[in-house]
Formats: C-alpha cells, sequence, structure tokens
C-alpha cells in the first residue's frame, strides 16, 4: 500500500529567503533517508516542489477553462515537497514518517493513497 | 432470561467482535454482526432458552452474519478486498488465544494515530460494547454527532490500514501508555462531570472504565502501571458514596463520611498497592497517584492523614510529572503537613500557569482562610465558584464561601 508523505513548511523558505530553503545538514540526511527507504524497499518516487507561487490552478468543468496564477489555497503553510511510500500499514508508515520529519527537520503529514479498483 | 443476556454480553462482546474483526479484516462487519447476534439472542433466548454454551452460540450467529454481509459488500464491490485490516497472526507466547483477540481490539481502538475522542468512543463500542446512543449520553452529545465520529474513526482504521495487532515488544509500552490513557479519561469523564447538570448515567463510565482496566490486568498482568492505574480507579471509586450530599453539593475528602465509603473496594486497592510496593520496581505515575489515595483511604478520620506520606508521595510524582496541578495538590498536601502559610508561599508563584484553573482559587481560598484573612478569602471563592465548571462544586464552594462569616 502507498502513503503520501507530504513535507509541510511552516515558515523555513521564508526564513531563509529563498524558494530552496534545505540547509546542506539537511539535503544530507534527506539522501541518507532516501538510500535506506530505497534499500528497504519502501522507495516509491519523492521530489521537492516549487513555491506556492509558481502553481497554476485550473478549473475546466464549465464551458472554457479558467487558468489562475498561484495555488488553489492561499495559505502560510504549505506543502514544500512529498514522498510516496511504500509501506505495509499505518504503523510502519508513521514510524517512517517519523524518520523522514527529523531527516528533512520539517513537520510533516502521513495520508493512504487509495487503492486503485480492482 | 435479561440477567443471562448481560451477563453474555458483558462477558463476549469484545471476543465477538475481535474474532470477527480478524476474520473478515473489517471493524464494521464484526461490529454489525455482533449487534446483530446479540438481537436475535434478545429475540430467541427467552423463548428458547438459553444456549448451553453461551457465548459460542453468538460467536456462530454473529459469523452467520459477518458472512451474509460480506457476500453482499463483496458483489457490490471488489475493491473492497483492498481495505482490510492488517492482520498479525502470530500469537503472542505471554498470551492465550483468546486473550490476543481482545487485545488486539483494544490496541487498534486506541491507537495514537486516532484523536483522543474517537479513542475513547471506539473503545467503549467496540472493546465495552456500549450502544451508540449509551456513549452519547456519557459525553454529553447527540447521538448522530457520535455515531459520525465512531463512523470516522472506523473510516480511517480501513482507509489508512491502522493495523489489528498486539504492537511489538519495543512499542508496546509507549502503546499500553496510550490504552492506559484512554481508559483514565474515559473514567475521569464518569467520575469529574464537566457539564452544568450532572447526568446520573456517568457512574456507568467509571464503572466501566474499571471493567476495561481489570481486562488489560488480566492480559498484562505484570505491568505496573496497569496494576497501579486499577488500584487508583478503585480507590477513586470507594469514595463516591460520600462524594455527594443529599442536596447535590460536591462533598471534598476532608468532610465526607468515610464510614459510608466502598470498604471492599478500599481493600482490593490497597491489596494492588501493596503488590506494587512489594515488587520494589520503581513506580510509575498512575502507581504513585494510587499510593497517595491509599494513604487517603487508610485514614479512618481526616486528621488521622499521614500527611507527611503524601508529601513524600507528591514530591515522587512532581518528579514523574513536572505539571503545575501536580505542584499544586502538592502545595496543598504541604499546607497540612507544615501549616497554611508555608502552603501560600508554594501555592502562590503556580498563579500565572493555573490564573484559570478553579481549584487553584479554591486551594487559596482555603490556605487564606486559615490564616484569617477573610475578605481575600472571600474573594478567592467567587472566583473559583465562576469558573468551576459543575454546579455541584459551584455549591460546594459557595457553601464555603458563606461559613467565612460565621467562623
Amino acid at each position: 500500500m502507498h502513503y503520501l508523505v507530504s513535507v509541510i513548511d511552516d515558515g523555513q523558505a521564508l526564513a531563509a529567503g529563498d524558494d530552496y530553503s534545505a540547509t546542506p545538514e539537511e539535503d544530507a540526511a534527506i539522501d541518507a533517508f532516501n538510500a535506506q527507504l530505497v534499500a528497504d524497499g519502501r522507495w516509491v518516487f519523492a521530489g521537492g516542489l516549487g513555491m506556492p507561487d509558481s502553481a497554476t490552478t485550473i478549473d475546466n468543468r464549465g464551458a472554457a477553462p479558467v487558468v489562475t496564477d498561484g495555488p488553489f489555497l492561499e495559505s502560510k503553510e504549505f506543502v514544500a515537497g512529498f514522498w510516496i511510500l511504500d509501506a505495509p500499514d499505518l504503523d510502519v508508515a508513521l514510524k517512517l514518517g517519523t524518520e523522514a520529519s527529523k531527516a528533512c527537520n520539517r513537520k510533516i503529514e502521513v495520508r493512504p493513497v487509495l487503492a486503485a479498483p480492482e | 432470561m435479561q440477567e443471562a443476556i448481560t451477563e453474555t454480553h458483558r462477558t463476549q462482546w469484545a471476543l465477538v467482535v475481535a474474532v470477527l474483526a480478524r476474520r473478515y479484516g473489517d471493524l464494521d462487519v464484526a461490529e454489525e454482526a455482533a449487534a446483530e447476534a446479540f438481537a436475535t439472542a434478545v429475540e430467541r433466548w427467552p423463548s428458547d432458552g438459553v444456549p448451553v454454551n453461551p457465548g459460542g452460540w453468538l460467536m456462530t450467529t454473529a459469523n452467520r452474519k459477518a458472512i451474509d454481509r460480506v457476500r453482499r459488500e463483496s458483489k457490490r464491490d471488489a475493491k473492497y478486498r483492498e481495505a482490510q485490516l492488517v492482520i498479525d497472526d502470530e500469537p503472542h507466547e505471554f498470551l492465550g488465544a483468546i486473550d490476543d483477540e481482545r487485545l488486539r481490539l483494544v490496541f487498534t481502538c486506541c491507537h495514537p494515530a486516532l484523536g483522543m475522542e474517537s479513542r475513547m468512543a471506539l473503545t467503549l463500542r467496540m472493546v465495552g460494547g456500549l450502544t451508540v446512543a449509551e456513549i452519547a449520553r456519557a459525553f454529553l452529545v447527540q447521538e448522530p454527532a457520535m455515531a459520525r465520529r465512531i463512523t470516522r474513526a472506523k473510516d480511517k482504521i480501513r482507509l489508512a490500514r491502522i493495523p489489528f495487532r498486539v504492537p511489538s515488544a519495543e512499542d508496546l509500552p509507549v502503546r499500553v501508555t496510550g490504552v492506559l490513557a484512554v481508559l483514565y479519561l474515559i473514567f475521569n469523564e464518569g467520575y469529574l462531570a464537566t457539564g452544568v447538570d450532572t447526568d446520573p448515567v456517568r457512574d456507568d463510565l467509571t464503572a466501566e472504565a474499571i471493567r476495561l482496566v481489570r481486562l488489560i490486568r488480566r492480559l498484562l498482568p505484570d505491568d505496573g502501571e496497569v496494576a497501579g492505574l486499577l488500584a487508583l480507579m478503585l480507590l477513586t471509586e470507594a469514595r463516591r458514596p460520600a462524594r455527594m450530599s443529599p442536596s447535590g453539593e460536591l462533598v471534598t475528602i476532608d468532610e465526607q463520611d468515610r464510614r459510608a465509603w466502598d470498604s471492599r473496594l478500599i481493600a482490593e486497592g490497597h491489596q494492588l498497592v501493596r503488590e506494587r510496593l512489594e515488587s520494589g520496581l520503581p513506580p510509575g505515575r498512575y502507581q504513585v497517584l494510587a499510593a497517595i489515595n491509599a494513604v487517603h483511604t487508610s485514614a479512618l478520620e481526616i486528621h488521622d492523614t499521614d500527611w507527611s506520606q503524601v508529601v513524600a508521595l507528591y514530591d515522587q510524582l512532581a518528579y514523574l510529572d513536572p505539571s503545575p496541578i501536580v505542584a499544586l495538590n502538592r502545595a496543598i498536601a504541604i499546607g497540612e503537613l507544615d501549616g497554611p502559610a508555608v502552603g501560600l508561599s508554594i501555592v502562590e508563584p503556580l498563579g500565572p500557569a493555573l490564573e484559570g484553573y478553579h481549584a487553584f482559587h479554591a486551594a487559596r481560598a482555603d490556605l487564606l482562610r486559615r490564616l484569617d484573612r477573610l475578605r481575600e478569602a472571600r474573594s478567592e471563592y467567587e472566583r473559583a465558584i465562576e469558573l468551576s465548571g459543575n454546579s455541584a462544586q459551584a455549591s460546594a464552594l459557595a457553601r464555603r464561601r458563606d461559613r467565612l462569616a460565621r467562623d
């Protein structure tokens, strides 16, 4: 089963004055954590995200698509990156999430990815 | 007949839910099937008679109901099989198979990924077998709101795959602490009655919490904190008959009629505290709280209370739990041992942390009264009454205030 582990920025980018706010120490810890995920067969995918300002929101439910500059939700906290991890159950996912939070030095959120219908 | 059904419900409910949850990998199926089986018993037993093996009858009946439901569901929804509870089928050496089933259920209901309110509700429903209506009444919420809370919790267990298993030895201590916290909150919800009008139904909550801790104790007999929490609950519950005056006023421990205390519960609580002392192992928070309550319940008169013992235990508790509320209770005990002036000097610095807490002002008022600073005492009683969460407590405080004039 897959879990989405989102990295929550609650002021780090602002403090760093830069889109990419991770320090070299945090980068090194994330690399080590990622290597372990791959070795344990837990890694599916991961990536860092551009700042919310760089987002484009599209709503094409009406007659014509409405394209808006910016994220769908303006908030002080935002998702700065994510992992997709493979874990048998929430206990394992939470354990990995706990390590992830330590490695990236950010708050994280763990959410189940719904299984595809058969 | 009603008694046979009630007794079977009390002893078998959690086991039926636990076994079915494991077998079908779904708490919802298990709960519904168990409820239907008990409904069938209520319908049939009065005419057919109580089966020779009531537990076996219920398990078989509930299993049939579960099969029916799973057949219906699997036709409707193929992905249903995807969303199953993750089950660890390895039996644990220290437990029998039946105990293991129920313990899995307790740990799932008290999982740390669920909110505290959900954990309490789910535990009362799945392990305690209370109806949604009963739980709603106990927590003073509307039944549909409670039903939604329980459904949300079950959905999260299914969608996020909260596993149905006894935690690993490494995680066990933390997870047991989590379970005990849930049970202690359930007990306090029944005992402290936070509502404006105290609902008598809440006595059921204290009884249920005690029953659940007894179950956990049977499952984990060597855990000191489990024993400590059971002792703490028994020694608290023992005083309940003396805690409310006929006019519905809360009676504090120094004014309670100690002959009304339940001596059977006290004896059992004291025995547990003695066992823990004899173990020689360092006690946790619940064990120290139980020991404090053991000292109180050992005194036949308030004047016989061994306050030096109480203070020593509060010193120990303050070390384990350095919260301002523990510090306040320690200060009150010191006020009894070394006099009100000393007590007050320790209470005063807690003001910033406990300004909004009625017990802080009540304690301050009592100490000021004993120091003959009556005007200050009066305004502190007023403040405590304002902040008090329930009417029984407020009227007891008002009586203390009104007595100032006569003293």
